[in-house]
């Protein structure tokens, strides 16, 4: 996979037309012809919309040119489609190995109850529609080689990043792989279960691997979570009267297994407790769909927005993005998690903090200069004391 | 501001003036909730259409020395530079389409087809010219620091020489525009305030000309080859075009020709009421199709563009409807003319103000006489107001 960037000629090429095109670059004009033919913001055409399970969908992209990107199996990319005039963006994990189809980029997103975006993905976008792209990310990935003995846990739209990775050693190791992968996937019934066809195929092609489908309508949630087993909360929210089952029932060896989890946030944080308790952290990795934002307190303050000049008073927990929307300010926005930096900037003078983590970012010094500042995520910072953002 | 020194608003009570504010403030709100695809799809499609026009005259005058392939490619590229620079370029810069979360349509990327660098402009347009509108010694557009176009201003016997100031800088209206950011009148002063920061920006301006200069005056007369000669010239008469059509919207609209002028320190403690007055009281719109409004960047409601200057343009009319209504019913002026008479007037003012002011008070009189169409009958128009087209 190639795009024009990539050779040296053509990178001189478009110097030479951008002096014609100045102030604008080639890109503004070529996509009067054919909207892919620009590396200015990345673009894709949505090539096919395939219903899968219940609510939800698998959506082929074919990347324009600028995407010269190889990625690794369980990484996201990010999709801004446009949805009444503006752009929204969410990240969905490739479910494909990387570069198998060409230039074919796949997810499967499941439309969240009430889900502004993915809803639209899944029942409102036409194929042949021109979605903006962001490049591969993540570091949620397997080793090469691979570890002895590998488990797979997911829930719900989390097997994404995890048939990415099956189909990635599927197509390396080809029938018959010896590797040991334990792979437990729940969803709420039969229904609603993504993959599970393909799950079953996969385990009879490998001896090694093993596949369990967990339906939690009828078998009851896994409980993850470590501590009393009898009278816990939880176990009462198992329906019927299904026997509650542990990790420990389903996968007996899973302390012995490197482990790979992406599912709902509240499984993850039982999974991260469950690993810590057992000395484990090292050997599990996590991939959350929404922004862990517990990591850090803000103090709260006020917030001035220089070129709106307007002044908020915020709480600790208020994201300086959120603070701003509610102030009409119009705030520059994408992932709304960190990750995509739409929402990026200037910090002025003062300081805010870093929801996930608790980092502080802060300006030194008052009156600062225009190059002194900072710039820094809104969608993931709150107020730490009094701040200056130039907006 | 003391609201009751001006003879327009002398009748109403610091009640209605809060009243009124909140109604202003609502045709915000109403707006801004309501913008959506058709708006995003205006603007896009202004965008194709301006740039097929640039290509279609970049390629007719591949032969330009046959005289209507001469003329329609100046006359197409010409159109295609002010459609740029007004309804898109001006009014992209101001954030009209910031909501669109479209990194490509946006305030904080926008290059513009002439040769002011589009940083400068925003800081002189969009913060010195709104945020102080007809505050003398802050709003530059009082009369570009060259001209006397207030008999406010001192008179000086370098002023008798304004009908050919005025008439260079017509033609040569693009550069006027890129050095405008700049310290002049520090410059003519010998006395410039950052000397540091003047020649930052002036070498910023430096580059911006090359770029442009170089694509219209070299590279695209020696793509035509034998023709280099004739598409120089028809280039310069695209940029000569767009220099007097846009000077003289402009100027429409920034001559306050006995127009309030402000001082500093009557913007303190300015309530958004009172603000939303200021602004009324030094705008006015002039009449014409849609076309006109559209070629014009919708300068023809400058009134509306001065309430809100970041609401998309395309919405002004109908903002228009709304803003007739509140100064009706609180008896306000709302200064409207058609564009040839409202360019006469500007014009025949400058020439007045090169004499000093006792010659001037005299041809007043008689000018006011006329008086300007105003849509709000009740109101008497008073001296000032009535031939008030403050941009
Ligand atoms: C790394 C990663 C990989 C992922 N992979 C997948 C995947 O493979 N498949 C999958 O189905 N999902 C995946 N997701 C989840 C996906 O990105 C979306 O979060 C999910 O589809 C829900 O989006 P939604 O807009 O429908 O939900 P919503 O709850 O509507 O929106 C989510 C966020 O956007 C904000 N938001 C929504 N609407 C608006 C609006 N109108 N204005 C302003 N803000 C708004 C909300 O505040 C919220 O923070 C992944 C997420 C991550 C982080
Ligand atoms: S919105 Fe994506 S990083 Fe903040």
């Amino acid at each position: 996979m190639t795009a024009i960037g990539d050779w040296p000629l053509a990178r001189r090429v478009r110097a030479a037309a951008t002096r014609f095109t100045t102030p604008l670059l080639p890109d503004d004009y070529l996509t009067l012809f054919n909207p892919l033919w620009s590396v200015r913001e990345l673009r894709g055409r949505v090539v096919s919309v395939t219903p899968e399970a219940e609510d939800a969908a698998t959506l082929v992209v074919e990347p324009g040119w600028g995407w010269t990107f190889e990625h690794t199996a369980g990484q996201y990319i990010g999709i801004g489609v446009e949805i009444e005039g503006r752009f929204h963006w969410r990240s969905y994990s490739l479910t494909t190995p990387p570069a198998r189809d060409g230039r074919r980029l796949v997810v499967t997103v499941r439309a969240m109850p009430e889900g502004f975006a993915s809803r639209h993905l899944v029942h409102g976008i036409a194929p042949g529609t021109i979605v903006r792209l962001a490049p591969p990310q993540g570091e949620f990935v397997l080793p090469d080689p691979l570890p002895g003995k590998v488990l797979m846990l997911t829930a719900g739209s989390g097997i994404t990043p995890i048939m990415a990775m099956l189909r990635t050693l599927d197509r390396r190791h080809g029938a018959g792989s010896l590797a040991d992968v334990t792979v437990v996937h729940s969803a709420p019934d039969a229904e609603r279960a993504l993959f599970a066809d393909e799950l079953e195929l996969l385990a009879r092609r490998h001896p090694g691997w093993r596949v369990v489908q967990r339906h939690t309508a009828t078998d009851g949630r896994l409980e993850l979570a470590p501590g009393p087993r009898e009278g816990s909360p939880r176990a009462d929210r198992a329906t019927g009267s299904s026997p509650r089952v542990g990790l420990d029932d389903v996968v007996p060896d899973w302390r012995e297994r490197r482990t790979w989890a992406c599912g709902p946030a509240a499984m993850l944080d039982d999974a991260e407790k469950l690993w810590a308790d057992a000395g484990l952290t090292e050997a599990l990795h996590l991939e959350r769909f929404s922004a862990d934002l517990s990591g850090g307190e803000a103090e709260g303050g006020t917030i001035t927005f220089a070129r709106s000049g307007k002044t908020v008073e915020v709480d600790g927990a208020t994201t300086v993005l959120a603070a701003g929307e509610d102030a009409g300010i119009p705030m520059p926005f994408g992932c709304r998690m960190g990750i995509c930096h739409t929402c990026v900037a200037p910090l002025r003078t003062g300081a805010v903090r870093d929801l996930r983590d608790g980092t502080e970012h802060r300006v030194a010094g008052e009156g600062a200069t225009d190059s002194s500042h900072i710039a820094v995520q809104t969608c993931v910072t709150a107020a730490a004391g009094d701040c200056v953002i130039d907006l | 501001m003391a609201i009751s020194d001006i003879t327009e608003f002398a009748h109403l009570t610091e009640a209605d003036v809060e009243a009124l504010g909140e109604e202003f403030d609502q045709i915000r709100r109403d707006v801004e909730a309501s913008r959506g695809e058709a708006d995003a799809e205006y603007i896009r499609s202004i965008i194709r259409t301006q740039r097929r026009l640039n290509i279609a005259g970049r390629v007719a005058l591949f032969g330009s020395p046959i005289p209507p392939l001469w003329m329609a490619g100046a006359a197409l590229l010409g159109v295609a530079k002010i459609l740029e620079n007004m309804e898109i370029g001006h009014n992209v810069m101001h954030g009209q389409w910031d909501w669109m979360n479209d990194p490509e349509i946006h305030s904080a990327t926008w290059e513009w087809d002439n040769v002011c660098p589009a940083e400068q402009w925003k800081h002189s347009h969009n913060y010195l010219h709104h945020t102080y509108t007809n505050v003398l010694g802050k709003d530059k557009d009082v009369g570009y620091e060259i001209l006397r176009v207030t008999s406010d201003q001192k008179w000086n016997p370098v002023n008798l020489g304004q009908p050919v100031f005025n008439t260079l800088l017509m033609l040569l209206f693009q550069h006027g525009v890129a050095i405008h950011d700049l310290d002049i009148e520090g410059l003519l002063r010998r006395d410039i305030e950052d000397p540091e920061e003047f020649k930052a920006k002036l070498e910023q301006v430096g580059r911006k000309m090359r770029h442009q200069m170089g694509k219209d005056y070299i590279l695209f007369p020696l793509l035509t080859g034998p023709f280099f000669l004739t598409t120089l010239t028809a280039n310069m008469a695209a940029n000569l075009i767009r220099n007097v059509w846009s000077y003289a919207i402009i100027f429409c609209g920034h001559f306050p020709d006995g127009a309030e002028v402000f001082t500093e320190s009557q913007l303190e403690d300015e309530t958004s009421g009172e603000w939303y007055l200021r602004q009324l009281l030094g705008s006015a719109n002039f009449t014409g199709g849609r076309l006109m409004h559209v070629m014009s960047g919708s300068l023809g409601y400058q009134i509306e563009h001065h309430l809100f200057p970041d609401l998309p343009s395309n919405r002004y009319p109908e903002i228009a409807e709304r803003v007739t209504a509140i100064c009706e019913k609180y008896d306000l002026p709302y200064t409207t003319g058609s564009f040839p008479k409202q360019f006469w007037k500007s014009i025949r003012t400058i020439w007045r103000l090169a004499l000093p002011n006792k010659k001037f008070a005299a041809e007043q009189q008689a000018h006011e006489a006329e008086g300007l169409r105003r849509e709000n009958a009740t109101t008497t128009p008073s001296a000032e107001a009535a031939a008030r087209v403050a941009a």
